[in-house]
């Protein structure tokens, strides 16, 4: 009877287990997508004044679909030796010879120059990029191409072939690589995260500043010179403003900045010793901070002038981060330590239904949605002493979690990419505080800072 | 011939002019006595005044300083000194204030003549005044430092503990003196955190400790117009080790005056 009783439990035990590993696939695949793609990427051959530059958009190239997490890289060292370089290259498959008694059927072999040599073994791709890249009146010119190498006919198999044109500099081969890795992106619908920013908080000037930079770590440009502590950056949903808490004038403030004038918008901070950890709501149009003017920080919602102040959260608690759901805009997270050590809770617009969604477990902090308004990425102690965070996934209906860092280090503020795929966030796992980011499946972990300590990454499009 | 005359004139003329210059050098006359005062043989009229002293002391000072002036005269029926004093008794003493160097004459009347004395008060331009004394935001610091200490907490508390209680009750007592000494200052009262919470969690968390510790110092009196809060979370550590010791450290209210 007893051994019935084990038994069955450890059933429910396996069967839990079985059910958790499936939930967290599950959450992974629903973010990142399922099984990937198999792609050949030779490299590119320059002329003339584009032969030092093209080492820079081969690079580029490839760490751009490799980070997408859409694709398996067909390994390098199988290609076949000539691969195409313009349409006018590509030969039909020749009808294979004739077998030899007692071996297989030999595989046609056009060294490179027919689809086949490139679906089949050893290269087994499904896809292959080509092309070249050249000088024009003084430009960098790229033809790039896509074909869907499993179609045997040639004209069949041609996804995409294009032009690119970018000054002759390595700034310009960088964009061109980001130009033509996001036109292979968009054949599988995935949004490009070319162009896109990041802003930060560094201290390599000497105080905390806000800094930006693009999303592959290159081009950091400092923002802010307060020589103060300026910390918490939020990005609107457009791109077009940051808000930020700063003590240029003592107490903790809000302030607001145009992205686009290089301007300050005046933002009417409410009276309270503290205003601070600002985001804005879906729609743009007002934002929600931290104050206690209570006594206690308590989450407000104010217009982008800081007018129309009203008080959204009631408790006698420290409430900070609160961040409005992106597809819904009538309910959000925040965190709170209403319940004891802080968490991660949800409530709607008004203050109703306030629900606790981390377990209670450790701390939680940094909520983050993810674009769809389903999921969110947050920073989160469990499992570990306090202070050492790691970087979690939660289906917020069924609170579903998956652990996407494991203890490299303190790894906080989890924010999402614009193509809903890639989180950035900080770590201190190669020693100070660095900016990194990865698949949402916790691969491709690439660093993006070394200079002086950063923190509190946002990313935008 | 012609020229031995001519030399022979002139050695003439200039023996006569030394035996002139001889003839006039006759021993100077002496300057006649003083007048013998009391030999004035006037005993009718009763004896003539006399100074017997006429002083300054100290006969030099800085403006703004006095000096006394003493006199003794005999025999007056009248004694005036000018600049302003009039008449005075035949022996005394005055405290004088020149602004400038003086010279103060004395005229002693008597039936048998008069007498005059003078003394000068020497009066010299003052030093630049020493430089003001140092600002007062340093002793207000030092004040700080040495008689307000700072309060701990426990991890993610904000209630001020038992030993905190004491420390508040002897910082309160400093700080209603310091503020007295010092009418224009405030003192910020700052919340830190250790390094092991959320840094946005940490900005309420500091914000919590700060406004206790002005709840429980404007209960003991404390105006609470002179006290203001700022909440620092973990942006400021003292302490930047990952340990314990380290961590209660910067869990704490520091106290920084403002003028």
């Amino acid at each position: 009877m007893k051994k019935t009783i084990s038994l069955s439990l450890l059933a429910v035990g396996f069967l839990a287990a079985l059910a958790f590993s499936q939930s967290q696939d599950r959450i992974v695949i629903s973010i990142i997508g399922g099984e990937k793609k198999k792609i050949a990427l030779p490299d590119f051959r320059g002329a003339g004044g584009a032969t030092p530059l093209v080492d820079t958009f081969n690079q580029t190239v490839f760490d751009d679909i490799q980070r997408s997490g859409l694709f398996d890289m067909a390994s390098k060292s199988f290609y076949p030796l000539n691969p195409p370089q313009q349409e006018s290259d590509l030969r039909p498959t020749p009808a294979p010879p004739p077998a030899r008694r007692g071996e297989p059927p030999a595989a046609p072999n056009c060294g490179g120059r027919c689809l086949s040599d490139w679906s089949g073994a050893p290269v087994s791709a499904g896809y292959l990029g080509f092309g070249y890249a050249a000088e024009q009146g003084g430009q960098l010119v790229v033809f790039g191409h896509l074909y869907n190498v499993a179609v045997p006919d040639i004209a069949g198999a041609k996804l995409f072939r294009k032009l690119y044109n970018a000054p002759l500099t390595a700034d310009g081969a960088r964009k061109l690589g980001h130009d033509y890795a996001a036109d292979i992106l968009a054949q599988f619908g995935a949004p490009s995260l070319a162009g896109s920013k990041i802003y930060f908080i560094s201290t390599r000037s000497g105080s905390k500043e806000i800094w930006s930079m693009d999303f592959d770590g290159s081009n950091q440009q400092q923002i802010t010179s307060f020589r103060s502590i300026t910390t918490f950056p939020a990005i609107s949903p457009d791109g077009r403003r940051l808000a930020f808490t700063t003590y240029a004038k003592g107490q903790p403030r809000i302030m607001v900045y145009s992205t686009e004038t290089k301007r300050f918008i005046p933002f009417l901070n409410p009276e309270a010793p503290m205003n601070a950890t600002p985001s804005f709501t879906p729609d743009g149009q007002h934002i929600l901070f931290s104050s206690s003017i209570s006594g206690f920080a308590q989450i407000y919602i104010a217009d982008l002038d800081g007018r129309n102040l009203r008080r959204l959260s009631n408790s006698r608690a420290i409430e900070v981060e609160a961040k409005v759901n992106p597809k819904t805009g009538t309910d959000m997270v925040f965190v709170s330590g209403r319940g004891g050590l802080q968490q991660i809770y949800r409530m709607n617009m008004d203050g109703a239904d306030p629900m606790r969604l981390t377990t209670g477990e450790g701390e939680a902090s940094n909520p983050a949605w993810h674009p769809d308004g389903k999921a969110i990425a947050f920073a989160w102690t469990r499992g570990f002493a306090p202070g050492n965070w790691n970087i979690f996934l939660m289906d917020v209906a069924s609170r579903e979690t998956v652990q996407l860092t494991h203890g490299q280090g303190r790894n906080e503020n989890p924010g999402w990419g614009p193509d809903g795929r890639h989180l950035v966030f900080s770590s201190n796992r190669a020693g100070g505080s660095q900016i990194f980011t990865m698949l949402a499946d916790g691969t491709e972990v690439k660093q993006l800072t070394t200079q002086g300590q950063n923190e509190k990454p946002v990313w935008t499009k | 011939m012609k020229q031995r005359h001519i030399a022979g004139t002139m050695l003439a003329l200039s023996f006569f002019l030394f035996a002139a210059g001889c003839k006039k050098k006759q021993p100077v006359q002496p300057p006649p006595p003083p007048p013998e005062v009391k030999a004035a043989p006037k005993v009718e009229k009763g004896p003539a005044a006399a100074v017997s002293s006429f002083t300054a002391e100290p006969s030099t000072i800085v403006r703004g300083e006095s000096s006394t002036l003493r006199w003794s005269v005999t025999n007056s029926t009248e004694v005036t000194i000018d600049n302003g004093i009039g008449v005075v008794a035949g022996s005394g003493s005055r405290q004088v204030f020149p602004s400038a160097t003086t010279t103060y004459r004395m005229t002693a009347k008597g039936d048998g003549g008069d007498a005059i004395a003078t003394v000068t008060v020497t009066v010299n331009t003052p030093p630049p005044p020493p430089p003001p004394a140092p600002k007062q935001t340093a002793s207000l610091s030092d004040r700080l430092s040495k008689e307000v200490q700072d309060v701990f907490f426990d991890y993610d508390k904000s209630e001020v503990r038992e030993d905190g209680r004491a420390t508040l009750q002897r910082n309160a007592d400093a700080l209603k003196a310091i503020l007295n000494d010092f009418p224009s200052a405030v003192i910020s009262l700052e919340g830190h955190c250790d390094e092991r919470g959320s840094a946005e969690y940490n900005i309420g968390l500091g914000d919590r400790r700060a406004a206790g510790v002005k709840e429980f110092l404007t209960q003991m009196g404390v105006p609470a117009d002179r006290l203001k809060t700022v909440s620092y979370g973990k942006e400021k550590p003292f302490c930047t080790d990952s340990n314990e010791a380290c961590w209660q450290k910067n869990r704490r209210a520091h106290f920084v005056g403002v003028q």
